[in-house]
């Protein structure tokens, strides 16, 4: 069954103890530190960073709360990255349900970048023959950095110490989700991940507004591959169609040309 | 091996002409300067030649070098369907030098993709690892055959003047080449809009759309027209190759046709949305919008049929109009649409202007050439008239 992992924003303190375990289990180098908003660094995930700790101060009941979201890839149940690789270099993984990167396949074209709706893939621009970095879930069929296969929770959440990141199959996490809101007004009433672009494996639960962590508002529930689908499902009829029908036009406007200029007794020349 | 040495030496004999004027010198250079650029790009990797990051994973290359260049290369499969599938001998003036346009167009298209690709020694991976749910695949394989198809087309010029024995060959194969030469065009330049599709929460409405593939197929058709207009203006003077006006106004008219067409989908398309008031919000995007249509289509159309389009200026104004919109609308859809979903800051950085700019001086500069040793401003017909 599809894995998953349930992030409850309400118990994340801002640890970060997960952003670094990420980067000791992928080898992933540091930087020298940036900050943005306060305590959000480096700004942004990036060719060398797999997920960030993103931080909001917000205002509730006249209190000032800082609020924090861990994010990285959602792995998506209807990846759009996948769908737009042409080159199958970026797979979803039908056991676990990781999308991960096949970075020998990768042309480099950039296409899973633009088509991420949460905007997760990242480019190693500084180097000559730069490859997409994205979390992959501690899947890796290479085995190097595998930890699903072997039972154990992605590194991120083995690490977590408030219990804001939960492990399991997603389905029951799904549930606990809906558990926890039903049983705590104070949360807002969605489970982001659940529906949206056909939902993702990563959920989240808040008590603020999703959008304060970047996640867009309008993104709809339709997987996103099907809009290039009901694109490309034409191609071979027209390809066909339109063959046959100029293959056609072509010997009838022909005859009519020769027909025409008969007296002249001129061949038409290409 | 005899027949091959044959060959060679008949192109060694061949007297090739290339006549030098201030304007090639100053093209020279830029070419020269875009491929050091590019050697520069290929050797550092795309962070230190470029300004794209990870918000503006596309730029100038894609914006402009691939999703422009293919659009105004459009008069090729355009000009091939008057022309070869139509018989409308009365535009022959036209087609050779359209589709050499097009041929030349097509390769710098893929020396602008190959910058722009990170792992350019993997460039062929498509070839054999099928992503075919990407409308990118569909884009790729079809520039690929579709370039391949417009050499062979090409080998017809070619070989009436240098290895005429093989000219039969080629001749009968056109009519095959040409069918093939407007099924691939057709096909990715719709798949160049509808890789857009995808972004549906990314771009904005006015742009995105479930027709946009449509939409950039029939912007490239009537673009066709347009490019021929400027370009018989440039080449006519350089090469004192006078195209007639009425087959100019015959071209643009038919270019007129389908950019009503465009015109009344873009509306349906935008009222069936609902979005059509975005027009008139006043912001960035909405103006951008109306001044692409009211300068890109609206004048233009108006011009090919009033009785400016019999007047050289008329055709050159309308040429102009509509290449700068279509250039226009496709620069909105890679930026201006995407701006407020992206967020951050692109502007390409000198290299990538070198190296456009380059490819461009290329393009020229073979064009010249190819054009002052082959038959390609003065038809079978007009043989022995100048030249």
């Amino acid at each position: 069954m599809a894995k998953g992992v349930l992030v409850d924003i309400t118990k994340c303190i801002g640890c970060k103890a997960c952003q670094v375990s990420c980067k000791q289990w992928n080898d992933l180098p540091a930087k020298i530190p940036e900050f943005v908003d306060g305590l959000t660094g480096p700004p942004d995930m990036d060719g060398d960073t797999y997920t960030v700790v993103k931080f909001k101060v917000v205002e509730m009941a006249g209190e000032y709360k800082i609020r924090s979201a861990k994010k990285q890839c959602m792995h998506c149940q209807h990846p759009a990255c996948v769908s737009a690789c042409f080159a199958k270099a970026l797979e979803k993984d039908p056991k676990t349900g990781a999308v991960i990167y096949h970075p020998h396949l990768c042309v480099g074209c950039r296409y899973c970048m633009l088509a991420c709706p949460f905007d997760i893939p990242k480019y190693e621009w500084e180097k000559t023959f730069p490859l997409i970095a994205k979390c992959q879930f501690c899947f890796d069929p290479q085995d190097k950095y595998d930890r699903l296969s072997y039972g154990k929770p992605p590194a991120c959440v083995d690490t977590c110490i408030t219990g804001a990141l939960v492990y399991g199959e997603r389905d029951e996490l799904l549930k606990e989700a809906w558990n926890r809101i039903n049983s705590d007004p104070s949360y807002i009433k969605k489970v982001l991940g659940e529906k949206e672009a056909g939902g993702t494996s990563w959920l989240y639960i808040s008590d603020v507004p999703f959008e304060d962590f970047g996640f867009r508002p309008n993104l709809g529930t339709r997987p996103l591959p099907e809009y290039s689908h009901d694109f490309l499902k034409y191609t071979p009829i027209i390809a066909v169609g339109w063959g046959t029908l100029l293959t056609v036009l072509y010997h009838y406007t022909k005859r009519r040309e020769q027909v025409a200029s008969e007296s002249d007794n001129k061949d038409v020349h290409l | 091996m005899s027949a091959d040495k044959g060959l060679f030496q008949e192109i060694a004999a061949y007297k090739w002409k290339f006549t030098m004027t201030t304007a090639r010198k100053i093209l020279i250079l830029l070419a020269g300067l875009g491929v050091v650029c590019m050697l520069y790009r290929l050797a550092t990797g795309l962070g230190s030649a470029t300004n794209l990051n990870d918000q503006w994973p596309w730029g100038l290359w894609i914006g402009f070098d691939v999703l422009t260049g293919v659009a105004l290369a459009g008069g090729g499969y355009g000009t091939a369907i008057i022309v070869h599938v139509l018989h409308r001998n009365k535009y022959l003036a036209i087609a050779r030098s359209a589709m050499l346009t097009s041929l030349l167009g097509y390769l710098l298209v893929m020396a602008g993709l190959f910058m722009d690709i990170g792992q350019w020694f993997n460039f062929w991976r498509p070839f054999v690892s099928w992503g075919h749910t990407s409308v990118l695949f569909e884009v790729f394989w079809c520039v690929s055959c579709y370039t391949t198809v417009q050499v062979l087309e090409f080998g017809e010029i070619v070989t009436e003047k240098v290895g005429t024995k093989y000219h039969n060959f080629f001749k009968k194969a056109l009519p095959v080449l040409m069918v093939l030469g407007i099924i691939f065009p057709t096909l990715h330049q719709s798949s160049l809009g509808a890789l857009y599709v995808i972004m549906v929460d990314k771009l904005y409405p006015l742009w995105w759309s479930p027709y946009i593939g449509l939409m950039f197929l029939m912007s490239s058709f009537f673009v066709g027209p347009a490019m021929i207009c400027v370009e018989t203006a440039l080449a006519g003077k350089a090469f004192k190759h006078e195209v007639p006006i009425s087959v100019l106004r015959g071209l643009v008219r038919i270019a007129g046709v389908f950019m009503i067409l465009y015109l009344g989908l873009k509306f349906y398309d935008l009222a069936a949305r609902g979005v059509v008031n975005l027009i008139f919000a006043g912001n960035l995007e909405g103006n951008m919008f109306m001044a692409e249509i009211i300068l890109g289509v609206m004048i233009p159309v108006y011009i090919a049929f009033s009785s400016m389009s019999n007047t050289r200026k008329g055709l050159i104004t309308f040429g102009i109009l509509v290449s700068g919109g279509l250039i226009f609308n496709r620069m909105n859809v890679v930026f201006t649409g995407m701006s407020a979903a992206l967020g951050g800051w692109y502007f390409p950085s000198i290299m990538e202007w070198a190296v456009s700019i380059g490819l461009i001086s290329i393009g020229c500069l073979v064009y010249c050439f190819i054009a002052e040793n082959f038959n390609i401003l003065v038809h079978e017909d007009h043989q022995g008239a100048s030249t």
